[in-house]
């Protein structure tokens, strides 16, 4: 018995029944891999998007200063606010005095206005004992509390989001009538960071693709138990502990270190130079971390090339170098991407090995962002610096999956 | 001149090009490998110096390693953390790709993407996430947090192998399997597991490794109870960089080769399955 076939005459509607015959099978194959969607949903994803959040979080002057950011709602904005607003301030205060919340708020507020901490935390002191009105009271005690601009800055940052940290990511900043202008001269660092580590990263890629590319082209030259030799060479420093190749930089770069014993006994310099804690240094060592990932690419694209296509050339007559820049070269460009990529992706994130290895002027974004979150405890700023760092690698990541695609990267 | 695999018709510059290639390609092999060997010897130095030349030998930097409190509880902490991540990402690494593996899984090349997305996504945000999102459910300064933050990084390790193992799997045989009577899940243990078993293997220890080199994210995520190796190596070298990290170094330079080793004899076997 042969079961009904539908009849040519109706692809579309043949093609519907395939694919629901189909489904409960693929929702199977799905199935599968739900488990680790949803694990890194939890552990990856949403730690991610926390991060995000925290960018534009904003929690500091609505919590401690609830009832003044009401009383402004009705503030038309020009000149000092008026006496409900002073008495909702003092209110506020007194209870940040006694939860010893102010110094959270004039931290928040220093970032808008420089001097505000101090400001904050003197008029919290007095809220206890100030007497109304209001109004008179906290402006004799400080002139500032006159300033619209103080009480313009106070009702934005009492909104529940702020672009503030996001803004000074990119060195710009608002002002109190809401224009966004560049950055105090002083304040605008993170373009500069940003193009550093880009730069950084950039200089790694090209001295792994040109240090990496001879060899992948000599792993595709070499008999095969040559080529196994080369390859443990390659991948043995992949399987070393990132800390290890890193701890073997500090000691192989310090004064006293074996680059700088090589360097004298060649006669290049007539004394030790200064080598860890540099520019030279991290990219050394960065360039060493990251060799074997551009190397692999670009020899597994190399090993499907049939080494015939080179022996045509030369027969048809071709020189040595226009046989492999013209017919050779090209076809290998797929691996030299995929390797060249990767290699600028992971460069981005490098952390532990500036750290270690660099000087001030080597520090990397991943550095400032836990630099903020160790030292400056500004969790906003660290969110918004993480924001742009991670836009940049998803931009990149996306133009790897595109050239290259997710299902190629292999390991060894 | 020796062919040095070129033609026999091969001119003279051409041979001057080889040469050239096979003395700068040495050169890149040595700087690969040199620098991960110069921590062995200072290792065994009996002064407390990082420099050459070496007077006397002995194991007292390993004898410091082995009596000191800290770095065994470090140790520990480590094992442990790894070992339970790779329980959890090679079981969750290999059930997706074997549902990625088949031919109708839906929206393959968009779930491949996330699922690789922990190896290129910057450590430090990853960690800073975690400690934001952990520290809310209690979970920062403990050695469950750092376990689930670590199997998320570990798990794409897991995926790529067992993906690669698996696309050399001939699936006729688990429908042989199936029409033979086998449930699903006996097909899987008795005929496909053990065929993948080596994609698996190298696949966890894979995850192995990732989880016992971790330093930023275990550097966010612990306190001085739950201190792996690398975060303790890294906060000698930075403070004060003393010789017993020389001798962590070597024998966490052990280990890795002997992980290597064990990865390179099982591809060499799978090879030798599969021709």
């Amino acid at each position: 018995m042969t079961p009904d076939l539908p009849t040519r005459s109706q692809p579309a509607g043949l093609d519907r029944a395939v694919r629901k015959a189909n489904r409960p099978a693929s929702r199977a194959s799905f199935s599968l891999a739900i488990p680790l969607l949803l694990f890194l949903l939890v552990t990856f994803v949403v730690p991610i998007v926390s991060l995000f959040a925290k960018a534009v979080d904003n929690p500091e002057t609505r919590s401690v200063l609830p009832a003044t950011v009401a009383a402004l709602d009705a503030w038309p904005g020009a000149g000092a606010p008026d006496e409900a607003v002073f008495a909702a301030f003092a209110r506020d205060l007194a209870r940040a005095a006694s939860g010893r919340t102010a110094a959270g708020l004039g931290k928040r507020l220093n970032y808008e206005i420089p001097g505000m901490r101090s400001r904050v935390i003197t008029a919290a002191r007095s809220a206890g004992v100030v007497q109304a009105p209001f109004k008179a009271a906290f402006i004799k005690l400080d002139p500032v509390w006159g300033d619209p601009i103080v009480w313009a800055t106070i009702k934005r940052d009492g909104r529940r989001l702020t672009p503030s940290y996001l803004l000074a990511a990119a060195d710009l900043r608002q002002t109190a009538d809401g224009a966004i202008v560049p950055a105090p001269a002083d304040q605008r660092i993170f373009l500069g960071i940003l193009g550093r580590t880009l730069f950084i990263a950039g200089l790694v890629t090209v001295l792994t693709l040109v240090l990496g590319y001879p060899v992948a082209y000599a792993l595709a030259l070499a008999p095969p138990l040559l080529a196994s030799v080369m390859m443990l060479c390659i991948l043995l420093p992949l399987w070393t502990s990132l800390l290890v190749r890193t701890t073997a930089w500090v000691v192989l770069l310090q004064t006293n270190g074996v680059v700088n014993d090589v360097i004298l006994a060649l006669g290049l310099s007539s004394e030790r130079l200064q080598l860890i804690f540099t520019r030279f240094g991290t990219v050394a060592a960065m360039t060493h971390i990251q060799l074997p990932f551009t190397i692999l690419p670009i020899a597994s694209v190399m090993r499907t090339i049939p080494a015939a296509h080179m022996r045509a050339a030369r027969s048809l007559g071709a020189p040595p170098a226009a046989a492999f820049w013209q017919v050779y070269a090209p076809q290998t460009l797929p691996g030299v991407m995929a390797g060249g990529l990767i290699t600028f992706i992971l460069s981005l994130g490098y952390y532990i090995t500036p750290a270690l290895v660099g000087g001030p002027n080597d520090q990397m974004i991943s550095n400032f962002i836990s630099i903020y979150i160790n030292s400056e405890l500004n969790w906003g700023l660290a969110s918004a610096l993480g924001v742009v760092l991670l836009v940049v690698t998803l931009g990149i990541y996306g133009v790897f999956l595109r050239v290259v695609g997710a299902d190629k990267l292999r390991l060894g | 001149m020796p062919e040095m695999g070129l033609p026999h018709y091969a001119g003279t510059r051409e041979r001057v090009t080889r040469f050239a290639l096979i003395a700068g390609v040495t050169l890149v092999l040595a700087f690969l490998v040199a620098p991960l060997f110069i921590v062995v010897p200072l290792s065994f130095n009996n002064d407390p110096f990082f420099s050459f030349p070496i007077h006397t030998y002995s194991l007292r930097w390993f004898r410091d390693f082995f009596s000191n409190t800290r770095w065994i509880a470090a140790l520990e902490n480590s094992v442990v953390t790894a070992v339970f991540t790779t329980v959890i990402a090679s079981t969750l690494g290999t059930m997706a790709a074997l549902g990625l593996a088949r031919p109708n899984f839906p929206c393959r090349r968009a779930v491949m993407a996330l699922l690789i997305s922990p190896m290129i996504v910057p450590i430090v945000i990853v960690a800073v996430g975690d400690y934001l999102l952990f520290g809310f459910f209690g979970l920062t300064n403990t050695r469950t947090g750092l376990v689930l933050a670590h199997t998320a990084l570990a798990a794409p390790f897991v995926v790529i192998t067992v993906s690669a193992t698996l696309s050399t799997y001939d699936p006729v045989l688990t429908r042989a399997a199936r029409s033979l009577g086998a449930s699903p899940l006996a097909a899987f243990r008795r005929v496909t597991l053990p065929v993948i078993l080596p994609g698996v293997v190298a696949g966890a220890v894979f995850a192995f490794a990732t989880s016992f080199d971790e330093v930023v994210v275990a550097l966010f995520m612990t306190s001085a109870e739950q201190r792996t190796l690398p975060v303790q190596m890294f906060s000698g070298i930075r403070d004060q960089i003393n010789p017993t990290i020389m001798a962590a170094a070597t024998l966490l330079l052990a280990l890795s080769t002997a992980l290597f080793v064990t990865v390179a004899w099982l591809s060499a076997r799978a090879r030798r399955v599969k021709t």
